[in-house]
């Protein structure tokens, strides 16, 4: 028997016994349809967090003062000392570095806001020029801190835009004067609305200079240097280069810990992935329940078509035909399946990202490919079974069964 | 053609083993018409499958035209039931969801011939066997006489040398019958092998040799 005429004589089987086919295919469908749909969902959380991430920044560096030991902690707090400060010097020199782009320093406080009349309680961000870019922030009107040698001493301040809404609801609020503290500013510039990004609001912080905001604050201190490489490949040299300089500017101590955004990323992306595999292997029990199905409807058909079977064997057919028959028959059944189960999987994903469109629930190639494929390849392995018992019918027999 | 000797074929029935054929030895020729008499039991289907290598002897030696063909392969057996017999059945078993035309064509499909002239040479043992007007009819659709015309010609159409049939009008009635019957004698004249078993006395007698069996035994061999 050719090959074609096997396939295309089991369709016709598979076509003729309608109602049996349809179920078949709809169980099948249904395990592979919920596969891609369960990793789209765990692949949408997992795109959600690597977005939120990289809206910071993934070739970013985080310098922060002391050093966080994960065993026996911090070594200084125990011998009573503090960790030396991270100094404007500090981060001048790490901006140097060949592998950093761009580094902004930073100090972080709370001051009051007072402007037409209104007063309030505010994030202050003290920064220069290039914490903009660094934080991927944007601005919606006016400019940002400017740039060069003395300007980052004039008293420049750029609101959030919840801020600017708040206290010039005119949109009039670049070129006017505000209060920080006890210090006047002018605002240059007001932010375009972000949003939260990694439970931060930066739609109600100000941003002011960093010699302004370490006068506000009454420290020479740094609470965080940012620092931007020019690619993610140089993260790790970069790493090693911000240790020594900061272990030679702070007499051979190694009291800086340095983070990268990356390796935070790195591990989100390993628990969600982890995650979606989690699910997709959940989902795929469902389809070897569907297998499992596939063999049910097999067997009842070979005991249904046992008088068949003996008839294409008396006029010579041998095993291996009838055996191919068997297994094409569920070929066809599980391609159906997998294949209307990818297409209802695209569908369901498509709902989930018209319903949340903040999450983009795209199912991974691999989770549609394999869910067809392992359709495919459980639909056959539970053939094999009655496959091998039409195979091995005796002829005499199988004539003589109604 | 045919050439039986010393075949034996044993059933277990539980604990008990049934002798359906008890040493049989038998030739028929080419071309010759034998019906095969008895009463149940007597061992005549049993004859007739190990005839058509449906099933296997459990000793002895069965040599169609020539070749030994005892212990072949089941796929080396199917090939031969494919090429030298056609076997008639008394319920027809034609397959339900095929047309009449498509059970004509399942042998040869199973042969590998090619779609186009599978298509020519199923309209014509269509036309041959006046099934013509009936050729998209399921069996559910066919009367019974239609029925065993399109088995005969799905039986023929890879134009066997030997014709099987186990009681070919069992399921007919007294006219009907005697047209499939005379049908099957017509392949007869035409040089086809023509073996009929019955337990009808008036069939049996239309043969030129008639062969009686009794408790797997060959009891009366007439020409």
């Amino acid at each position: 028997m050719k090959l074609h005429d096997t396939l295309s004589f089991s369709f016709k089987t598979v076509a003729s016994y309608r109602t049996r086919s349809l179920l078949i295919v709809l169980a099948m469908a249904l395990g592979v349809a919920a596969v891609v749909v369960l990793t789209a969902l765990g692949e949408g959380a997992r795109r959600y967090v690597v977005n939120q991430f990289s809206s910071i920044g993934t070739n970013l560096i985080v310098v922060l003062p002391g050093r966080a030991e994960t065993a026996g902690g911090f070594p200084g707090a125990a011998l009573g000392e503090t960790p030396r400060d991270l100094t404007l010097e500090d981060a001048r020199a790490l901006g140097h570095l060949p592998q950093i782009r761009r580094y902004a320093p930073l100090n972080v406080g709370v001051a009051e806001l007072a402007a037409s009349a209104r007063l309030r309680e505010v994030t202050v961000m003290g920064s220069t020029a290039d914490i903009l870019p660094i934080r991927h922030m944007k601005l919606a009107q006016g400019s940002f801190l400017s740039r060069g040698k003395g300007t980052e001493r004039s008293a420049q301040i750029v609101l959030g835009a919840k801020l600017a809404e708040e206290f010039f609801s005119q949109g009039n609020a670049v070129g006017q004067r505000v209060r920080l503290g006890d210090r006047r500013f002018l605002v240059s510039g007001v932010l375009e609305p972000q949003g939260e990004s990694m439970g931060f609001n930066s739609d109600e912080i100000v941003v002011i200079p960093i010699h302004y905001a370490q006068a506000l604050f009454n420290t020479s201190s740094l609470f965080r240097i940012l620092l931007e490489t020019k690619s993610r490949g140089d993260l790790a040299s970069a790493k090693d280069a911000i240790r020594e300089i900061m272990m030679r500017r702070h007499d051979g101590e190694e009291d800086v810990t340095v983070i990268t955004q990356d390796a935070v990323l790195a591990t989100f992306d390993r628990i969600l992935r982890a995650l979606t595999l989690g699910v997709a292997g959940i989902a795929a029990i469902s389809l070897a329940v569907a297998g499992i199905l596939v063999m049910n409807v097999m067997l009842v058909a070979v005991s249904q078509r046992t008088s068949e079977i003996g008839l294409l064997k008396a006029i010579g057919a041998p095993s291996v035909d009838i055996h191919h028959l068997f297994l094409a028959e569920a070929l066809w059944l599980s391609l159906a399946g997998g294949v209307a189960g990818f297409f209802l999987g695209q569908f369901g994903s498509l709902l989930i990202r018209l319903a949340y469109p903040q999450l983009p629930a795209w199912p991974p190639i691999w989770a549609s490919v394999g869910g067809v494929a392992v359709a495919f390849l459980t639909g056959v392995l539970a053939s094999l079974l009655p496959a091998a018992r039409a195979a091995r019918l005796d002829p005499v027999q199988a004539l003589s069964k109604k | 053609m045919i050439d039986l000797s010393a075949i034996s074929r044993v059933f277990h029935m539980g604990d008990q083993d049934v002798s359906a054929l008890a040493g049989i030895n038998l030739e028929i020729m080419s071309g010759e018409y034998v019906s095969i008499m008895g009463p149940s039991g007597s061992g005549k289907s049993t004859l007739l499958n190990i005839i058509g290598l449906l099933d296997r002897p459990d000793s002895g030696r069965y040599e169609l035209d020539g070749k030994d063909v005892t212990d072949l392969s089941e796929t080396e057996q199917a090939r031969v039931r494919r090429e030298k017999i056609g076997f008639v059945f008394q319920s027809f078993h034609l397959v339900p969801r095929l047309t009449a035309a498509e059970n004509i064509e399942l042998p040869l499909i199973l042969e590998g011939v090619p779609p186009a002239e599978r298509r020519s040479r199923v309209q014509k043992a269509l036309a041959g066997f006046n099934l013509g007007d009936r050729a998209g009819h399921r069996p559910a659709e066919l009367s019974g006489g239609q029925r065993q015309r399109v088995a005969i010609a799905r039986a023929t159409i890879l134009r066997p040398t030997a014709l099987l049939a186990d009681e070919p009008t069992g399921n007919l009635d007294h006219r009907i019958g005697a047209e499939v019957m005379a049908l099957l004698e017509g392949l007869h004249e035409t040089g086809t092998t023509l073996i009929v078993v019955t337990h009808d006395r008036e069939l049996g007698a239309r043969a030129r040799r008639r062969i009686a069996m009794r408790d797997g035994q060959i009891v009366a061999d007439e020409v």
